[in-house]
């Protein structure tokens, strides 16, 4: 191989890993460091976000489309999980964490139940391209580049609009915003449901290359959650690094090893992260500026 | 000053759970005005302004803002009704840059007034320099005079302020005092000011109220509260 092509290789290795993790991660990142709610029915948002989007694509609009509708359920479904649920427990860490791992239970059984064991999916799309020796799918390019440009729009929304200012006023110092003016729990839905909606997006974006079952969300949530452990609360300064890292990791260890050296790379990276930088990666930067 | 009540508090009890720290305060506000509240440290001054404001539920008592009914208004209800509040310490949110701070208090005015940039940045012109840097990073007086911005851009009707003199050097502190002053001749807005630095006590209030244990235990006409022997004698006390 020429080393174009070798180059080529280990550069798209790396960019699917890293665009797995973001996309996994973007949705428990916001809700985990604007509000401190560990959800764990993550996965279950992702999923939801799979299904929308294969049975709005079979129904013959374009993907594009049915992967924003895939993000919008999701985003619905954070919204009234919201006011049902969440909302009750702010200040109960441990009750929160309990009630969304009862809420993804409920959600994998009841899919099972009305939807049966499997869905039958949509293939991927767009080919492949020939690079040297090997072909690589070009929707897990495209996958790389949408990684990318939805970090961009989340730092555009909490750094240029008036909800992300607001957003990040409120995750500061909740009772100051309060005496502003601010009504936090509209903050505090709006951010829950953006995070669902991203976890959404991540289903529907991974939905053709998957099968589909109740239990997909499994499939992203070790990811996910050693994502935003080893990055920290801060979504940009902790979880897209830590991406990055991890993603050079995992496609370093993928590559020499196998895949399942891979993810046990990431496993020691987060057991290793949890004893050096208890606050990960942005409490370590953050700590350093002050 | 027109003389109508702005604020009226009467058998105000509340505090952090347990046994109250208010013991059933009464005080009024007319509109325009400038009236202290001072007492020792840990006497509940500041237990005072949050239950004002509405950061704590008072367990007895009411309080009325412009001929309304507050006392069961969320903090966020009472700054939009035009209650600001400057708290002890300051409390600026340090990662977000100072324009940014001032956008956050915009949204006690929203609806009711006009974001009035030009205002603030005229009485504090270092915040206009300093806008795109973050808060954080400015030195205490700065800060006290974003919080107090921060609070004008929402264009209260009454702003409570707790402390500005607290951890400033002096020579910024008679700066921020004739900046409220003028603040309150220009836009008429009336303050409440817990304070017990005796110079700004006695150049910034026309009438004040001495608290004790949680209880107001004297009134100070416009005489007593710019004499200095009377109020060191009941900060002293
Ligand atoms: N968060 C809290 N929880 C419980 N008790 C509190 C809390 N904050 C203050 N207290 C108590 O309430 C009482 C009144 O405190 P407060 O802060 O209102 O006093 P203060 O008059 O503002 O004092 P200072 O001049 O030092 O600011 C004190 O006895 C204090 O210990
Ligand atoms: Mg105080």
């Amino acid at each position: 191989m020429d080393f174009f092509s070798t180059a080529f290789a280990i550069i798209y290795q790396f960019g699917d890993a890293f665009a797995f993790l973001v996309l996994s991660a973007a949705g428990l990142a916001v809700i985990f460091g604007m509000m401190g709610v560990i959800n764990l029915a993550h996965g279950e948002f992702i999923m939801c976000g799979a299904y929308v989007t294969v049975a709005v694509a079979r129904m013959g609009v374009p993907l594009p489309l049915a992967i924003v509708a895939g993000s919008i359920a999701a985003g619905l479904v954070g919204l009234v999980i919201e006011r049902l649920v969440i909302r009750h427990l702010y200040h109960r860490p441990l009750d929160s964490i309990v009630a969304t791992w009862g809420i993804s239970l409920i959600a994998t059984q009841g899919v099972l139940i009305v939807l049966g064991s499997t869905m039958q999916g949509i293939g991927t799309p767009l080919g492949s391209v020939q690079v040297g020796a090997l072909s690589y799918s070009t929707y897990r390019i495209v996958l790389m580049a949408a990684a990318v440009l939805i970090l961009l729009v989340l730092w555009l929304l909490f750094y240029r609009t008036r909800y992300g200012v607001i957003a990040r006023a409120t995750i500061a110092a909740p009772q100051m915003a309060r005496a502003l003016g601010v009504d936090t729990r509209r903050v505090y839905a709006l951010t829950f449901a953006l995070g669902a909606a991203l976890a959404g997006l991540a289903g529907g974006l991974y939905a053709p290359t998957m099968t589909l079952v109740p239990t997909m969300g499994a499939t992203f949530i070790v990811e996910s959650f050693v994502t935003v452990v080893v990055g920290g609360a801060d979504i940009f300064l902790g979880a897209a690094p830590a991406a990055a890292i991890l993603g050079v990791i995992r496609a370093g260890l993928t590559a020499w090893q196998g895949q399942f050296f891979g993810q046990i790379g990431l496993l020691v990276a987060v057991i290793l992260v949890i004893r050096v930088l208890p606050n990960g990666l942005s409490g370590l930067i953050l700590g350093n500026r002050r | 000053m027109a003389g109508e009540t702005l604020l009226s508090v009467s058998g105000l009890r509340g505090g952090y759970g347990g046994k109250p720290v208010l013991q059933g305060i009464d005080l009024s506000v007319e509109e325009g005005e400038i009236v202290a509240v001072i007492g020792r440290n840990g006497v509940g001054k500041t237990t005072l302004l949050k239950t004002l404001i509405g950061l704590l539920s008072p367990m007895d008592g009411t309080i009325r803002f412009a001929g309304e009914d507050v006392t069961s208004l969320p903090a966020d209800k009472r700054a939009k009704v035009g209650i600001g509040y400057i708290p002890q310490g300051r409390e600026v949110f340090p990662r977000l840059s100072v324009s940014e701070n001032l956008m956050v208090g915009e949204t006690a005015g929203a609806g009711r007034s006009e974001p009035n940039y030009q205002r603030v940045y005229d009485f504090f012109p270092i915040l206009k320099e300093r806008a795109r840097q973050a808060a954080g990073t400015l030195s205490g007086g700065q800060q006290q005079q974003l919080a107090i911005g921060r609070a004008m851009i929402g264009a209260p009707r009454l702003m409570l302020l707790d402390e500005p003199s607290e951890g400033i050097q002096p020579s910024i502190v008679q700066e921020i005092a004739n900046n409220v002053k003028r603040l309150n001749a220009e836009t008429g807005v009336a303050v409440l000011l817990v304070e017990q630095n005796l110079d700004l006590i006695v150049s910034m209030a026309r009438r004040g109220f001495v608290i004790d244990k949680g209880r107001i235990v004297a009134k100070l006409g416009p005489e007593e509260i710019t004499s200095r022997d009377v109020v060191r004698r009941h900060l002293a006390l």
